[in-house]
């Protein structure tokens, strides 16, 4: 307990750096959200004026501040455009995000673990080959060219599949997968390419232990040599499992815009493209909030798949 | 095996029963979705110029007077007027049984505060600020406007269907200050806001307002009866363009109110679908007149002579029945107020003519600062064949590319072109801000006013004074040539050419021959 207290706090001076590097980086990039806001027939003077109701006239360290205190309060603050609260925004946004992450992660793992593990067994098979393959193409075709092949097929030709949107779970879970099915899988394509790989790597290099070759003498069967050998190769598919979390938490802009599902990802990119700053500022700071505690949830993690981490 | 089966079995027929029950709904409530041009984020029509605020302020408000489908104003709210022979005294009745969102009725003094608010906004409200208008409430239902000196665009201004259309609000909201958006929004128009279901960056939620009491006319434009046909419509914001034509095609939604022009061949080849014009646009060149070389007229007429209309729409990606080859007119061609006066020496492209006014104009080779916009194909296109034209009379041309937020903050700067300003950006313009000396942008910019560009020209602002007085028609055309023909010699802008926007709806919408270049979703049917 008392070392994951200690961990917890070593992670706040990192936020506080995370959140002074965001909120320089956004108000020092070109652009002003007044002006998009007033429109495109609005004279220099409307917009003057609202940069003055906005605060956006302030000292820059005057408005960090400002943010810094409310953020201390728990306070995210408002959208400059929509005037809807952070929190709201982010309310509607993490049930799609969060349902991409775990309907792709377990599709990932689901078919990746095992295909690793298999061309680990097989290595310099056809079928180590195959899945090599696979790997490199699923990791090297872009996410949104395989995005539209999947649609054109699924949706449009078969129309077994909807094109875009989001279903929410209260809905049915139906609809819900329904909507999940194309984004999920074409996300996960590039996790099953990268957790594929590791766990092959790891699990061939587990392989040519000593205790392996003396279980395999031992006449232990196959299947079980591999649980052996894929528990020792846990620990390098695991940070891959929790860094590809912690990515798809943090928003996948692509997949999400082809299929048109309104996650954290989409929040964040509109958010840029119209300066609005509260947003973009809060998401990126929880996002970078999310990292850090799926890395502190990983290094926790080891001692389960080796215990002598613990014991050291 | 089946008592491990049962559980699965069981969720599985309650799933599809919850599926049939939300069917069943959804096929009692008959929706509307429409892919929106832009994602709406500010829900205040009155605040911002942005044409998505305007389109939902056509929601969920509703105006005195409205356009018609021909651009002749007609009563909306109003039910009688009357005025004075000379035009100074007006006097409004308002149509019984009018509604808010909120229960309340629209009430006189609501529409005296909504056009007080109007008037500290909008061009032509200004103007008429600017004439000695006063508004007085009556009583619960009538309302007066007493001018001080003529003013020729009343009817035209009450039913202004862009820039700040004048929507009526209640008292106490259109008392709030200007200088922030209203989060609030109650209006009297055809559909409710739906703010429980509203995801900004994806979805806007409206459902048929019961309590809307409509015109007996038949629509037409944004007047007539109003009263929706579906009992909800859904806003959808599809940022892909592939998605969204591919959602339209598989029929998960009935309607994109603006097409990508890619896109336009491909949908017309669908037999489900129909592909549409949806009003009219006209391109600006605008040159910031601060800063040498544009300062000068002369510069200014030499781009106009150099400006090949033809080419600047076609790389927009238009087909040519949605674009036109040559419009004479600054007003938009086909609009109320097309004239050809002093067109004549600009109907062909003349470079050498160019060359010699960039020569008279003391054009020295200077560096001109053209800003180009990454994120907006029809607009980079355009930005492209800008640069090209200003190259092509011999202008040096320094192309700065960048996103259009940045545009849009860059182009309020007044720095030098060389210290972070620019000296000309391009952008587009509906035609309800395009077809008036009032109405539209740039050449309604009196001096003073500061539009981006700081076009100023006195004479200019005097035609137009001229224009906004005159009430007699004939008279009032031929101040509009005359206007026109300053305009050709002041060039506050340089317009670049005319073309159709394309929505693309499926063949199971009717109406679409109401549909018109503001979205009129309450005509539509199913």
């Amino acid at each position: 307990m008392g070392i994951l207290l200690r961990r917890i706090a070593a992670t706040l001076p990192v936020m506080a750096v995370v959140a002074l590097l965001v909120f320089l980086l956004i108000h020092l990039s070109p652009g002003d959200p007044a002006a998009l806001i007033a429109g495109d027939l609005a004279s220099t003077d409307d917009i003057a004026r609202l940069r003055a109701t906005l605060g956006l006239d302030e000292p820059l360290w005057r408005q960090f501040a400002l943010w810094a205190a409310r953020l201390a309060h728990g306070d995210l603050g408002t959208s400059i455009f929509t005037q809807v609260p952070v929190t709201a925004l982010l309310a509607q946004r993490i049930e799609p995000t969060l349902s991409i992450a775990l309907v792709t992660m377990t599709i990932a793992i689901v078919f990746s673990i095992p295909l690793g593990t298999l061309a680990a067994h097989r290595a310099g098979s056809w079928i180590d080959r195959a899945v090599m393959v696979f790997s490199v193409l699923a990791f090297s075709v872009p996410v949104f060219l395989i995005g539209y092949l999947l649609i054109w097929g699924f949706a449009i030709q078969l129309q077994w599949l909807p094109v875009q949107g989001y279903a929410r779970l209260a809905d049915g879970v139906g609809p819900w997968l329904a909507h999940l099915v194309l984004p999920c899988v074409n996300l996960a394509l590039v996790y099953m390419a990268l957790l594929t790989r590791m766990t092959r790597a790891t699990v061939l290099e587990v392989l040519q232990e000593d205790y392996i070759r003396t279980a395999r003498a031992k006449g232990l069967a196959m299947l079980a040599v591999l649980g052996h050998a894929l528990r020792n190769a846990a620990i390098p598919i695991a940070t891959t499992v929790g860094v590809g979390i912690a990515l798809l938490i943090g928003g996948v802009v692509v997949t999400e815009t082809v299929f048109a599902i309104p996650g954290v990802g989409r929040l964040v990119i509109e958010s840029v493209q119209r300066h609005d700053y509260p947003v973009i500022q809060s998401v990126l700071l929880l996002s970078a909030g999310v990292y850090v505690l799926v890395n502190l949830l990983i290094d926790l993690s080891y001692p389960l798949f080796d215990p002598r981490i613990r014991d050291a | 095996m089946m008592k491990r089966l049962a559980p699965v079995l069981a969720a599985a027929a309650l799933g599809a029963c919850l599926a049939l029950a939300a069917g069943s709904a959804a096929a009692q409530t008959k929706t509307l979705r429409f892919v929106a041009h832009a994602d709406v984020k500010i829900l205040d029509p009155t605040f911002t110029t942005a044409y998505i605020t305007r389109n939902f302020g056509y929601m969920v408000y509703d105006t005195l007077f409205a356009q018609d489908a021909s651009g002749t104003p007609k009563p909306q709210m109003v039910d009688k007027y009357t005025s004075s022979k000379d035009g100074k005294e007006w006097r409004f009745t308002l149509r019984p049984g009018l509604k808010f969102s909120d229960g309340k009725p629209v009430t006189a003094a609501d529409c005296v505060a909504s056009l007080q608010r109007w008037s500290s906004r909008d061009s032509i409200g200004r103007a008429m600020t600017a004439a000695g208008a006063e508004w007085k409430a009556v009583d619960d239902s009538t309302f007066t406007l007493t001018l001080k000196e003529p003013f020729g665009l009343v009817l035209d201004g009450l039913a202004k269907p862009s820039g700040f259309p004048p929507v009526i609000l209640p008292e106490r909201l259109a008392k709030m200050p200007t200088t922030a958006p209203l989060s609030e929004v109650v209006g009297s128009g055809p559909f409710l806001f739906k703010r429980d279901e509203w995801v900004p960056g994806s979805k806007a939620v409206f459902v048929k307002n019961p309590a809307y009491v409509g015109r007996k006319e038949p629509p037409s434009g944004l007047s007539g009866n109003k009263t929706a046909h579906f009992d909800r419509v859904e806003w959808l914001y599809l940022p892909d363009s592939n998605s969204s034509t591919a959602a339209l095609k598989n029929g998960e939604v009935d309607m994109i109110e603006q097409v990508p022009p890619d896109y336009i061949t491909p949908l017309r080849s669908d037999p489900n679908i129909l592909v549409g014009s949806g009003g009219a646009y006209q391109g600006f060149i605008v040159f910031n007149q601060l800063f040498p070389p544009f300062n000068n007229a002369k510069v200014r007429q030499a781009v106009l002579h150099a400006v090949n209309q033809e080419k600047f729409v076609a790389a927009m990606g238009y087909p040519l029945d949605m674009r036109t080859t040559y419009c004479a007119t600054w007003f938009i061609c086909g609009g109320p107020n097309q004239t050809d006066a002093g067109a004549e020496p600009f109907r062909k492209v003349d470079v050498a003519k160019a060359k010699q006014l960039l020569a008279e104009g003391g054009y020295k080779g200077e560096k001109v600062v053209v800003l180009v916009p990454t994120d907006i194909t029809y607009l980079n296109a355009a930005a492209l064949v800008t640069v090209q034209t200003l190259k092509s009379i011999g202008m040096n041309v320094d192309a700065q590319t960048s996103d259009w937020a940045t545009i849009t903050a860059r182009r309020a700067k007044k720095d030098a072109p060389d210290a972070g300003g620019w000296n000309v950006y391009v952008t587009v313009a509906g035609e309800f801000d395009v077809n008036s000396p009032m109405t539209n942008a740039y050449l309604s910019a009196a001096c003073g006013n500061s539009l981006p560009g700081w076009p100023c020209d006195k004479t200019l602002d005097e035609l137009r004074a001229a224009w906004v007085r005159e009430t007699v028609p004939a008279k009032r055309k031929e101040a509009l040539d005359r206007f026109q023909m300053r305009a050709f010699e002041a060039v506050p802008y340089a317009y670049f050419g005319q073309y159709s926007p394309a929505y693309a709806a499926r063949k199971t919408i009717r109406n679409l021959d109401k549909y018109w270049g503001i979205p009129t979703l309450w005509a539509l049917d199913k």
